[in-house]
């Protein structure tokens, strides 16, 4: 390693392929013009707000939040779990909450502009219908996923209902989760 | 950074095993200092050392530490396995949307944007064949973007720890690599909030779709170029690291971390797996599968047209020959019901006078029928019969028998679609109509009555409703 190398920090190719990117999209932004990136009127409609803000919105809000409600899920369930007297489910019901939450909201996420009824006069003017239908729409959708999501969680709390029990019966006081693949979240499994 | 590809460092075999760091009450600072980090040379401070070193004796009150980040699914392969699936498919949204812009005719000064330097494809004239050229292209640039976008929340969640790495840079190297990170971001993110808000008709963001778009998407790609060219390396060696059939088998009860990563996307005090490495894939996987059935029918059409339930192109009209997706209205566009009455001339300019039409002497021509797509930028199409007179017949009518381009013009007054140019093949293409009836009846007002143009493979905004004049340049 040279010491031009080490008082950059990597190699010169890197310097030259970062130093090119900068000026392409120097480039590219001086084509659109500089000026056209701030919005004097309204500030919040600039394209340069839109490109920070919309990243800083993902990862100061987005994120944490979808972070933090997983996490309180899960606390939530060994919380609950480790209170009640009688033995936790043999299935985590956590994946089975959290995987239709997330498909919901992931289609809030992407087509919350119909459902929330945003943007209704161009979408009339393009369309000539009314956003009406959407948020009657994405809650039958959210409706079935989580439908889905309970029948499977009964099917499978059956079948490991038996499993257990067939285990009870033939091995007694053996710790019936270890190696049951289908218990999550919060059972603590001896290593 | 470029390390070698065999670049383990002397410690890493042996610190890199099971021995982790764990972390202790009051400093935890044994799990943020990987041990490669003093190993690897390019961890090392660049100049001036000082400097680097004072920014990292300063790290920032509130950040949060690498410990909060617990999911044990983490990692470089799983960050890799993303990234492969972006690395192949985000290319195809760029290009299709680049093509979609010369299909705009930039010879006619009919791209948007309009100057673009050098950041376009090669010039070449749109063609009119195959007929569903358009409806590909914009169908896959739309629908491919919407359809990733659980794989590129998946790969920025993937990569989160790094954000809050502390220090953010420890040589001008790294600085200058974290600021081309934001383009790689800020890019992806920008054009798919734009993209997706713009096919619903949410014009929140006030400025310029298709400049925002179109700039945007070459400071992504640039930052997207870079990135691949610095992490290609990694991303095979994190793929090869773990089988990924193997990994397809790994159930949860025996998912483990993966080894810690000088990048430090592997968690320090990871959790107990609550789902295994193949159910995350499946999620992420089974979201972009919800979003491909709920989009997909937009563009394909037919009996599909109504599992598009969330969009604005998945509804119907009610019954009826008529009942086909409609982009702007004859109320939007204020058409006038008295001009497209009886006193409705069709007028052709060009050759050495105006001919005027009726909509009675254009049904006393040859009469064409041909089944073509109309394709929005939006990525809906909708495939209907339309019948009508050939605009070559119309061309030689007016006198000009072989026009180098042609002028539409639309009642509707004002807006950038009251008119089109038309290229010379667009124009003599045997299927490019003038469209007096759809699917065996009369075009509705919103369908562009009393005759509206159809072109095959050109953008939808191009083929022009409720024609007014067609001006023939020899």
């Amino acid at each position: 390693m040279t010491r031009a190398t080490r008082a950059y920090g990597a190699h010169p190719l890197h310097l030259l392929s970062l130093v090119a990117s900068f000026a392409l999209v120097g480039y590219a932004v001086s084509l659109l013009g500089v000026a056209s990136l701030w919005n004097h009127h309204h500030w919040w409609q600039s394209i340069i707000v839109w490109f920070f803000g919309a990243v800083l919105l993902h990862d100061l809000f987005l994120f944490p939040s979808y972070a933090l409600a997983d996490r309180s899920l899960g606390a939530g369930w060994r919380a609950v779990s480790g209170r009640t007297p009688a033995r936790p489910p043999a299935v985590s019901p956590v994946n089975y909450l959290r995987i239709p939450t997330l498909a919901s909201g992931l289609l809030l996420l992407m087509f919350f502009p119909g459902i929330i009824r945003q943007g209704s006069d161009s979408y009339l003017r393009a369309t000539g219908l009314t956003q009406t239908p959407y948020l009657q729409r994405w809650l039958l959708v959210t409706g079935v996923l989580f439908a889905v999501s309970a029948l499977l969680y009964a099917a499978r709390m059956v079948i490991a209902g038996r499993r257990r029990r067939h285990l009870d019966a033939t091995a007694d006081h053996v710790d019936t989760t270890i190696g049951d693949a289908t218990t999550g979240g919060g059972s603590r499994h001896a290593p | 950074m470029m390390p070698p590809p065999d670049d383990n460092g002397p410690h890493s075999a042996a610190e890199h095993g099971d021995d982790r760091p764990v972390p202790t009450g009051g400093e935890g600072q044994s799990a943020v200092e990987d041990p490669t980090r003093v190993a690897d040379e390019p961890h090392q401070f660049g100049f001036p050392r000082s400097v680097w070193r004072a920014v990292a004796d300063r790290r920032p009150p509130g950040l949060p530490e690498p410990r909060v980040f617990r999911s044990p699914l983490r990692g470089p392969w799983l960050t890799s396995v993303f990234g492969s699936v972006l690395l192949l498919s985000l290319p195809i949204v760029f290009l299709t949307g680049l093509v979609d812009w010369i299909a705009y005719s930039p010879a006619l000064h009919q791209s948007i944007p309009s100057h673009v330097g050098f950041l376009h494809l090669p010039y070449f004239t749109w063609p009119t064949r195959p007929a569903w050229l358009f409806q590909l292209s914009e169908g896959l640039h739309v629908g491919l973007a919407l359809i990733l976008v659980p794989v590129v929340l998946a790969k920025l969640w993937s990569v989160m720890p790094k954000l809050f790495v502390w220090p953010a840079a420890r040589s001008g190297a790294d600085l200058l690599e974290r600021l081309s990170i934001i383009f790689l971001v800020g890019g992806v993110v920008f054009e798919m909030v734009t993209g997706i808000l713009n096919i619903q008709y949410d014009y929140l963001f006030g400025f310029n779709f298709y400049t925002a778009h179109y700039f945007g998407a070459w400071v992504f790609m640039t930052g997207f170029a870079v990135h691949v060219g610095l992490k290609l390396p990694t991303m095979v060696r994190s793929l090869r690291s773990r089988p990924f059939v193997g990994e397809l088998r790994t159930s949860r009860a025996d998912t483990r971390p993966e080894p810690p990563d000088p990048d430090g996307l592997v968690s320090p005090d990871p959790a107990e797996p609550t789902i295994s490495r193949r159910g995350a894939l499946a999620v992420v996987g089974g979201g972009s599968l919800l979003v491909a059935v709920l989009t997909v029918g937009q563009s394909i059409g037919g009996v599909a047209r109504q599992t598009a339930l969330l969009i604005p192109r998945g509804r119907s009209y009610g019954n009826g020959p008529n009942d086909f997706q409609i982009n702007r209205t004859a109320v939007a566009a204020s058409i006038d019901p008295k001009a497209t009455g009886s006193a409705w001339r069709l007028v052709l300019n060009g050759g050495s006078a105006p001919v005027q039409l009726s909509r009675v002497q254009l049904q006393a021509m040859d009469q064409h029928t041909v089944e073509l797509p109309i394709a929005c930028v939006e990525g809906w199409s909708s495939t209907q019969q339309w019948s009508g007179v050939r605009l070559a017949d119309l061309a030689r009518l007016s006198g000009v028998r072989s026009p180098s381009k042609a002028h539409v013009q639309s009642l509707e007054s004002g807006g950038i679609f009251s008119e089109a140019w038309l290229q010379s093949n667009q124009v003599l293409d045997p299927d490019a109509l003038l469209a007096l009836r759809v699917n065996g009846v009369d075009l509705s007002s919103d369908h562009g009555f009393p005759a509206r143009i159809v072109i095959p493979a050109a953008p939808g905004v191009h083929c022009t409703k409720w024609v007014r004049s067609i001006e023939f340049v020899a």
